[in-house]
């Protein structure tokens, strides 16, 4: 471990020397090159390193630091961004774009659409909430938690009334995270509540949702217990969280002390299909207790 | 006086101080959530109009939420000084915001003239002000208060050292400790937002805190940011913390919400004073931010900035050490973008000011508001400007409990040459002493943690 950190070390302080000598002769006045062939530029094939496939953990940029091994000790204990170095008093080039990749990949996650392709592989019946677009979706939480006129119509038709677990699934504030979670988080349940004999119907998909849209789902149908798998709003370390919501027959304006949270579903933190099991038990017991939130002693 | 005027032929008619307050704020989504902001641009200017021809007199004797229902209103107009508000009361509030921008009103005039005022009236002069005057109007006050060491003195800006960890393991919150001081961040407080609120961590973590300044001798204040009845117990039982942290709202049923009343407040002010480890006497942490009435439905149907500048008269009573707004931690729904947040944050921290209290910001946004670094970069910059106490700093601006991204360690050093400010005189000498800073100017030291791993 070590020693490849201090193989890392020598690349990195090479890397660095490189740059420097070639943004020094870079520097340099471009006269009298008057489009002489060494002058010119040459593109070069190949790409540039993804700057963010490096853990953060692992990236070190303190040059002459008083002790390195206890700095990289420190660091393995925080996911915080430790020693990043600086550029007089600023930031260094590398570690600010990495933060802002990391921002950007937070940003696009919520200001994007889940796919048509998706919500049709996944054979989900589409609705949408009162919103009409993105930014009202951020603005308008209250717009969030009420289906669409239309949406309240069609799910009443095509979904299952009365069924034990009613499965539905929000965009809410990561797109990315749905895409990301769903193809194996849905089977795992699925494969759970077979097991336990548990019958579901058809999945919802609700654009523009926020968690309570999952009462008016409840109210709808009539299900003994709503599942709302949603997006949630991405931090800087995964664009990709998803959480569970789980009601026993959500109404409207029911205490949000009613709903059972399964949180921090990715990869990084509960896998998928570990989550979806773990889904699956939850709904069993919720249905056999009849009850959820803080109500539910397990 | 008069609640109707015509703007280019066109009437407006206004039914109440409070919906002309609320109408006179600059665009904000949480006043449209709430159902209360102008319907167009003309409407805001006339209510604008109505609000600068309104007495002091108008603004005190018609709080938004009434003195009987409320404890917030009771607070704020029982601790105002009759006297001066006597002098003032006549003045209309276009002219007193030319008082106080006026170049011979002094400091020490709007400090005088603040013991005066109520918040409405207070939000009401921040409506007339540009960003420019809320700056320049901020710039002339002078607000100090001393827990172990002294903050708001000309010439120093501070920030508070925020080493937020995702499960408060001690080696990793003293990691980023660790860096934030090699940055020359931590002269307000070291202060953590805990993931766990019970009595047994937040005591562990004021411990490793006091553990670590004995250690450096670092001349600085801590704290624990726990809901404060878990601060209290961890105080009794011996824990050491120099200061009380609590969130705060500008009405009584926020202050629900949040579980807590005055009366509880001055019990852990009280408990501090004789059990608290610090010098004094202001040893109260607290921390607000527009829009958290709405979010608890304890709004009562007045606006969001005129709600902030009651947090800060309730605020007052308790003399804190520390006050700053969280200006865009909750969400776009209350301030959309960084046009609003920068409004919002040279707002409260102009409001707080005038009220008296020891003014900081957490210059923040999430990653559903429409915001980046530049913005709150630049937000910060414009804190300085305004005479700002303190601001956050967080490794990399990147919070890595709370998921939001406020300014960070690097910003510290930059906005204090920018300005040519320096940290509070003792913390700028320990910085020497560890040998960060030589004469003022940073080292080789300067950003290496492992200074401190011996």
């Amino acid at each position: 471990m070590l020693q490849e950190n201090d193989v890392r070390q020598m690349v990195e302080k090479v890397l660095a020397e490189m740059l420097h000598s070639q943004s020094a002769s870079q520097a340099a006045p471009s006269a009298g090159c008057d489009g002489a062939s060494d002058c010119a530029t040459t593109f070069e094939d190949g790409y540039i390193d993804d700057i963010t496939a490096q853990d953060l953990k692992e990236l070190f940029y303190v040059p002459n630091p008083v002790d390195r091994d206890g700095y990289m000790q420190m660091k393995q204990f925080t996911p915080a961004r430790l020693g990043v170095w600086r550029a007089g008093p600023r930031y260094n080039t590398i570690t600010s774009l990495r933060f802002r990749a990391d921002h950007a990949t937070a940003q696009d996650s919520v200001f994007s659409d889940v796919s048509e392709e998706f919500i049709k592989a996944n054979q989900f019946v589409e609705g949408v909430t009162s919103c009409a677009d993105k930014d009202e979706y951020i603005t308008r939480p209250d717009f969030g938690r009420t289906l669409s006129a239309e949406t309240a119509e069609h799910f009443k038709k095509v979904l299952k009334i009365g069924a034990k677990v009613q499965i539905m699934v929000g965009d809410g504030l990561s797109s990315a995270a749905i895409e990301a979670n769903i193809p194996d988080v849905i089977p795992a349940i699925m494969q759970g509540l077979h097991q336990h004999g548990i019958e579901t119907g058809p999945i919802a998909f609700v654009k523009y949702c926020r968690v309570g849209a999952m009462d008016q789902v409840g109210e709808l149908t009539g299900a003994d217990v709503v599942c709302c798998l949603i997006g949630e709003r991405p931090g800087l370390v995964t664009a990709e969280s998803m959480s569970a919501y789980i009601a026993y027959k959500p109404t409207v304006n029911m205490p949000e002390a009613r709903r059972t949270v399964v949180s921090n579903i990715h990869k990084g933190g509960t896998p998928p299909a570990e989550a979806g099991a773990h889904i699956a038990d939850l709904l069993k017991t919720i249905l056999d207790k009849k009850v959820s939130g803080i109500d539910l002693k397990l | 006086m008069k609640l109707k005027t015509r703007l280019y032929g066109k009437t407006y008619e206004f039914h109440s101080i409070k919906e002309v307050l609320a109408k006179a704020n600059e665009e904000r989504t949480g006043d449209k959530l709430a159902g209360i902001a102008a319907e167009s641009a003309e409407e805001r200017i006339a209510a604008k109009v109505v609000l600068s021809e309104a007495t002091v007199a108008d603004l005190r004797n018609n709080p938004v939420v009434d003195y009987d229902q409320d404890e917030v209103t009771r607070i704020i107009q029982d601790q105002v000084n009759e006297k001066i508000y006597g002098e003032f009361k006549n003045m209309t509030i276009a002219q007193l915001r030319e008082y106080i921008l006026d170049e011979n009103t002094t400091a020490a005039h709007i400090h005088r003239l603040s013991r005066g005022l109520t918040s409405e009236v207070i939000a009401g002069v921040a409506k007339l002000m540009s960003n420019l005057d809320l700056i320049y109007g901020a710039s002339k006050i002078v607000v100090t208060a001393t827990c172990n060491t002294t903050i708001g003195v000309p010439g120093t800006f501070s920030t508070r050292l925020q080493p937020n960890h995702p499960t408060d393991h001690p080696d990793g919150v003293i990691a980023s400790t660790m860096e934030g001081l090699s940055y020359g961040v931590g002269d307000a407080v070291i202060g953590l937002n805990p993931v766990d609120d019970s009595i047994a961590s937040v005591s562990r973590i004021l411990h490793l805190f006091a553990d670590f300044r004995k250690k450096w001798e670092i001349p600085t204040q801590t704290c624990v940011l726990a809901h404060v009845t878990t601060q209290m117990e961890a105080i009794q039982k011996g824990a050491p913390a120099d200061m009380i942290f609590q969130s705060i709202a500008g009405s009584q049923k926020g202050n629900e919400a949040f579980g807590i009343s005055g009366t509880l407040l001055q019990e852990a002010r009280d408990l501090m004073l004789t059990q608290g480890t610090a010098v004094g006497p202001n040893v109260m942490y607290f921390e607000t931010g527009q829009g958290s009435e709405l979010s608890s439905d304890a709004h009562h149907g007045a606006d969001q900035v005129t709600l902030e500048a009651r947090c800060y008269g309730f605020a007052k009573k308790y003399q804190p050490f520390l006050v700053n707004t969280v200006v865009g931690f909750i969400g776009p729904e209350y301030l959309y973008d960084s046009k609003q947040v920068i409004r919002a944050g040279l707002e409260d921290h102009f409001m707080g000011k005038l009220t008296g209290i020891s003014m900081g910001c957490d210059a923040c946004y999430t990653n559903h508001m429409k915001a980046d670094q530049n913005d709150i970069e630049n937000l910060a910059v414009l804190l300085v400007a305004a005479g700002c106490n303190y601001v956050m700093g967080v490794p990399h601006g990147d919070d890595v409990m709370l998921n939001y991204q406020c300014t960070g360690y690097h910003e510290a050093m930059s906005l204090r040459e920018l300005w040519g400010l320096k940290p509070i005189p003792e913390f700028a000498q320990w910085m020497e002493r560890i040998g960060i800073t030589q004469n003022g100017k940073i080292t080789k030291r300067f950003g290496d943690a492992s200074i401190f791993l011996k």
